[in-house]
């Protein structure tokens, strides 16, 4: 019988096995960026910088330079890449507490000056590596292991949400949240990526991708029920859709 | 060419153009300000990159990725900015990236005070950032000097792969002094950046990565050991520093920067009086400059340690002294920068209660 390959890893990935939990879609989410490296011709030039966290071995993974960024610096990284390597792509794989904790100013600032770089931001509500402390985006009544009777706000505020936040800098062009609990959001999430990209190659600067992710182990749920929850709980919270789009003018004339 | 008469934090900066720089990040701090006022609009007339940072902080983060991505690099700043920046210097030293960092010294501790002073010689020759590393740190004396190790460091920075700190004084940063930029100091032979991360795995035909992350110890501590060897060799072939009128001294004062300046003043008054004393200079502050301990005359019975700090390069001189020779020591601290009549005056003390 003649055998034929209808489906393989991207060639944007490296053979080395992803090091995420069952059911976690940091995997889903990093075959979505390397498929539209390599689809749009950018892979060779590309320059990715790992942040701190669960996507710290991210650089094992991209098969592309890459760079291991400090917690939270992975944007004052690839600003520093973007400015002295301007045809490179660059971009930055950063979690929510990586991004919206000690990382807030490098991002805010990224944005401010419209750096012609894409950020994924993936957004799963607590922090994964470190055993699930809180994180800023975590929601009020997620139970954590530094918020075990659940978050309150009187103690620590409302979840913080990035992509409305970073749609009041003026220098951002391109913001969008999505997900990829199922294969239409799949394939709604990979069009975001492809913009985002196309954004940086027009340089027409700073874009960020936002993901609502999952992370079982650390909410103590089956990877279905993990995605159920993400669905009922988080992209109520964090509504899915383009927050700004500067570009939006431009395309329309085109 | 003629020298030219410049401010000293500008004339840092013009070096580091011609010293092949390609890019600065920065912030802020007093008293460091020209040297990102003046880069401002120079690097970009002469087509290099630079980004006023939103903190010191994502600036020594700019650097690593710059750098990372196979450019010369600078950052400069002051004490508590230098505080800031420890994170991205253990993490450059750990992932070998080069780059070189102007620290214009001010009192502390916290915001302390923006006078002149020593007081981060620990900060520098020890570090603030975690794990076992070092930078090579060169505390110049003129504005003369100070050009030509600046333009000198990229290349050291390049050759080791790793940090270089110039670590001056606000004496030095915020004085005038005739310098000439157009001298060329010694270059260092240097391989092409075949580690740089830079987007040009498609040309390259392979990835390069920039890490400082070794999850298995054994990797980890392997790692060390080749970066140890790099400090060893730093050691040995580094070590900078003057020895002035040593010949015939028996007293010795050890000072760098502009306690140096002030100690040759001292030097001249107490030679007139008929007291042999002379100056050890370190330049290079880490690696501290052993030798120049090894080569002082047994004329010498006394090393007066004088520094603007309550006793920081005191230890390294006791560590080198090994117990052999008499030490004193020296300190005006806060930003106070001390009189040559106040070295005079210990040094006529040394002399004084050896005689009773």
């Amino acid at each position: 019988m003649k055998t034929q390959t209808i489906y393989q890893k991207s060639s944007g990935l490296t053979a080395r096995a992803l090091t995420y939990c069952p059911g976690c879609t940091h995997g889903v989410i990093h075959k979505l960026v390397a498929e539209v490296l390599v689809e749009k011709g950018l892979l060779e030039t590309a320059v990715g910088i790992a942040s701190v966290g669960c996507s710290v071995m991210s650089y094992e993974f991209f098969n592309c330079d890459m760079q291991q960024a400090a917690h939270g610096r992975a944007p004052a990284v690839a600003t520093g890449i973007k400015r002295v390597r301007p045809d490179a792509t660059v971009f930055t794989y950063q979690g929510d507490g990586d991004l919206a904790s000690i990382g807030m100013a490098e991002i805010v600032h990224a944005a401010h000056r419209s750096e012609n770089v894409t950020v994924i931001f993936v957004n799963n509500a607590i922090y994964g590596m470190t055993g699930g402390q809180m994180a800023p985006t975590t929601l009020i009544g997620q139970k954590t292991t530094t918020s075990p009777r659940g978050r309150e706000q009187a103690q620590t505020g409302l979840p913080l949400r990035m992509s409305e936040m970073l749609a009041t800098v003026p220098g951002a062009t391109y913001l969008e949240r999505v997900s990829v609990h199922d294969p239409k959001h799949i394939r709604k999430a990979k069009k975001a990526i492809e913009k985002a990209f196309d954004v940086q190659t027009k340089k027409q600067g700073f874009s960020m991708i936002e993901f609502v992710s999952t992370c079982p182990v650390n909410w103590g749920l089956t990877p279905q029920d993990s995605l159920e929850w993400a669905v009922e709980n988080l992209i109520s919270y964090y509504p899915l859709g383009v927050f700004k789009d500067a570009t939006a003018g431009e395309d329309h004339e085109n | 060419m003629a020298k030219v008469l410049m401010k000293g934090n500008e004339a840092m900066a013009l070096a580091a153009i011609k010293g092949g720089c390609d890019a600065f990040f920065g912030y802020p701090i007093t008293p460091q300000n020209e040297i990102p006022e003046y880069l401002s609009t120079h690097m970009a007339d002469h087509g290099r990159v630079f980004v006023q940072a939103e903190s010191e902080v994502a600036a020594i983060n700019m650097v690593y990725g710059a750098s990372g991505a196979g450019a010369r690099v600078l950052t400069s700043s002051s004490s508590p900015g230098i505080a800031l920046k420890q994170e991205g210097i253990s993490y450059m030293a750990g992932s070998e990236l080069p780059c070189v960092i102007i620290s214009v010294m001010r009192g502390g501790p916290g915001l302390g005070g923006i006078q002149p002073s020593q007081g981060d010689y620990n900060q520098i020759t020890r570090g603030g950032g975690n794990g076992d590393y070092h930078v090579l740190a060169f505390a110049p004396e003129t504005l003369l000097e100070t050009v030509d190790i600046v333009k000198q460091a990229f290349d050291l920075a390049d050759y080791y792969r790793n940090p270089v700190m110039i670590a001056v004084d606000g004496l030095i940063g915020q004085m005038m002094e005739p310098v000439d930029l157009d001298k060329k100091p010694p270059r260092k032979k240097l391989k092409p950046k075949d580690w740089a991360a830079e987007g040009l795995s498609g040309v390259r035909g392979h990835r390069n990565t920039i890490v400082s992350l070794h999850l298995d110890p054994y990797e980890l501590e392997k790692h060390n050991l080749r970066l140890k060897k790099k400090y060893d060799e730093m050691v040995k072939k580094e070590q900078r520093y003057e020895m002035i009128r040593m010949d015939d001294a028996e007293i010795a004062i050890v000072a760098y920067g502009s306690v140096a300046r002030i100690a040759r003043s001292a030097v001249l008054t107490l030679r007139e009086k008929g007291i042999k004393v002379g100056i050890i200079r370190p330049l290079s502050i880490w690696p501290f400059p052993e030798k120049a301990f090894v080569e002082t005359p047994d004329s010498v019975h006394t090393l007066l340690v004088a520094e603007m700090s309550l006793g920081q390069m005191l230890q390294d001189v006791k560590i080198v002294n090994n117990g052999q020779r008499t030490i004193k020591f020296y300190g005006r601290a806060g930003g106070v920068v001390p009189e040559a009549e106040e070295i005079v005056k210990e040094v006529q003390k040394i002399v004084r209660g050896r005689q009773s």
